[in-house]
């Protein structure tokens, strides 16, 4: 995180992937492995198309997943933390809620909420909720509780504290949470998305091209997928660094 | 200005730190709190500044009694009470949107005055610049010293215009030219603004530099307040004087006679 990543890397380590993958198809010569060449240009003019369908509707669940998990976690970690008799009762079943892989809870969501977008938001929202609920909570228990009382003494009550205090003590990791754990949240998605759907990259990758064999169009929906963490990646990192800049300061 | 009407204070489950403490003091007075650590000085200036329940007894400042946080009391802690997400600019205008947030609803701000943001802005702006932090404005404060810093929250509690100044060790770890400017400053806004200031330290100089009335606290549980009338208060250039080191002797003595 304090290596800052930059446009001519970002280039660099591109191409340096291209080469790479390029490399792979001269030693594997199957059609499982196409050229870059063949599927760039393919990506290019499907991304237009239904694979742009596909895209928009996984980023679709990602994102109410993503609102869905913050609006939950965030007040019930700011509660926790706020209270240490609360606290005290909840810790050891978050403790051990939080290790556990979500996505064994797959086939149990699917029965009780049928195999619909609700539940494969449920799922991923899920698996963001406890990554965020455990910073926020301990974002919320580490404030000095001077700061707190002179906050206080400015006149501020539990709203003021909240926007001026809270929020944007909890900020930083939140974002930080979020961007550890979209990478899970697109794995799981992938899961989800191969029952029962028609619109998805995950679909899209299993069933409508890898099971036909259509590997090049295969792998302009695995390019997608990509994109879609790698986006949301470099969006939350670039959040952090606007509203954390006291944090590299402070750091220098 | 302030009365303390047999105010009984302690922390759940433990021995009461105050019992029956009646106190007066007058508007534009300046007084000093000193005593032992764990001796409740603290806990004496949250009560004041409605930060803490009282168990029986009342608190009146100008009449009302204080059951909460008093627009135009500031207070000023010993290790400032910054936002470290926030700038110096941010955070001492922090008060003031604290205001602003809430509207002039007499009960988070002041119901009498209604400030608009230019002249929030404006009134922070001035105070920066008063206390010589106007070159640092779009510093964070953990970049800062800590005189840096405590005048931050200095600037943060005078930007709210307050009537009742409570200072709480706010000295403590500044090195000493920066510590006599701020005395003097207090100083200044208590004899010229009128402001009365209640300054708690376990420093003996400070307190009788900063103190024309001197409260003693005791460990164990205060009843009787202990009261030194202290003619010394703002005398900065003569801390090498007899009369400086007398009074400052008078007080050890009646510290030890305390403890």
């Amino acid at each position: 995180m304090k290596r800052r990543l930059n446009l001519s890397a970002a280039v660099i380590g591109l191409l340096m992937f291209m080469f790479c993958w390029q490399v792979l198809t001269w030693l594997i010569r199957q059609p499982i492995m196409p050229s870059p060449l063949l599927v760039l240009p393919l990506f290019f003019k499907s991304i237009f198309g239904e694979l742009g369908l596909h895209f928009l509707a996984s980023t679709g669940r990602v994102l109410a997943a993503i609102a869905v998990s913050v609006i939950t976690a965030v007040p019930v970690g700011l509660g926790l933390g706020q209270s240490p008799r609360l606290d005290r009762i909840f810790a050891p079943l978050i403790a051990i809620v939080y290790p556990i892989p979500k996505i064994v809870f797959l086939p149990v969501i699917y029965i009780l909420m049928g195999i619909t977008d609700v539940s494969k938001v449920f799922l991923i929202a899920l698996i963001i909720f406890f990554q965020i609920l455990v910073v926020v909570r301990d974002e919320a228990a580490n404030l000095q509780a001077e700061l707190i009382l002179s906050v206080r003494s400015l006149g501020a009550g539990r709203r003021a504290l909240f926007r001026y205090v809270y929020f944007p003590a909890s900020l930083p990791a939140v974002l930080t949470a979020l961007r550890v754990s979209v990478g899970t949240a697109i794995a799981v998605l992938f899961i989800a998305e191969q029952s029962l759907t028609t619109y998805g990259l995950g679909y899209y990758i299993v069933v409508e091209t890898y099971q036909v064999l259509r590997y090049p169009e295969m792998y302009t929906g695995i390019m997608a997928m990509s994109v879609l963490g790698l986006v949301l990646y470099f969006v939350i990192y670039s959040l952090e660094h606007r509203f954390c800049r006291y944090q590299d300061q402070n750091g220098a | 200005m302030i009365a303390i009407n047999n105010l009984t204070f302690a922390y759940s489950g433990q021995e009461p730190i105050f019992k029956a403490f009646n106190l007066t003091v007058d508007r534009g007075d300046a007084w000093s709190v000193i005593g032992p650590s764990g001796c409740g000085k603290s806990t004496f200036l949250y009560l004041l500044a409605g930060l803490r329940r009282l168990m029986s007894g009342a608190i009146l400042i100008d009449g009302a009694p204080i059951l909460r946080p008093r627009p135009r009391t500031g207070l000023v802690l010993q290790d400032h009470g910054l936002l470290p997400w926030a700038t110096v600019r941010e955070n001492a205008r922090l008060g003031l949107s604290i205001w602003n947030f809430y509207g002039a609803d007499g009960k988070h701000a002041p119901a009498d005055k209604k400030l608009g943001a230019d002249k929030a802005d404006q009134r922070v702006d001035y105070w920066l610049e008063k206390l010589g932090m106007a070159a640092l404005k779009n510093e964070y404060p953990g970049r800062l010293s800590r005189g840096q810093r405590q005048r931050t929250a200095i600037a943060r509690t005078l930007a709210m215009e307050p009537d009742l100044l409570l200072l709480d060790e706010p000295f403590s770890a500044l090195d000493a030219p920066t510590r006599e400017e701020l005395e003097n400053l207090i100083t200044r806004l208590n004899r010229e603004a009128n402001i009365t200031c209640i300054i708690v330290t376990h420093d003996i100089e400070v307190a009788v530099v900063m103190g024309r009335k001197i409260l003693a606290l005791r460990e164990g549980f205060n009843h009787e307040p202990f009261i030194l009338e202290n003619a010394c208060a703002g005398i900065f250039d003569k801390r090498n004087q007899t009369a400086f080191h007398n009074q400052c002797a008078e007080l050890r003595k009646t510290l030890g006679a305390l403890a």
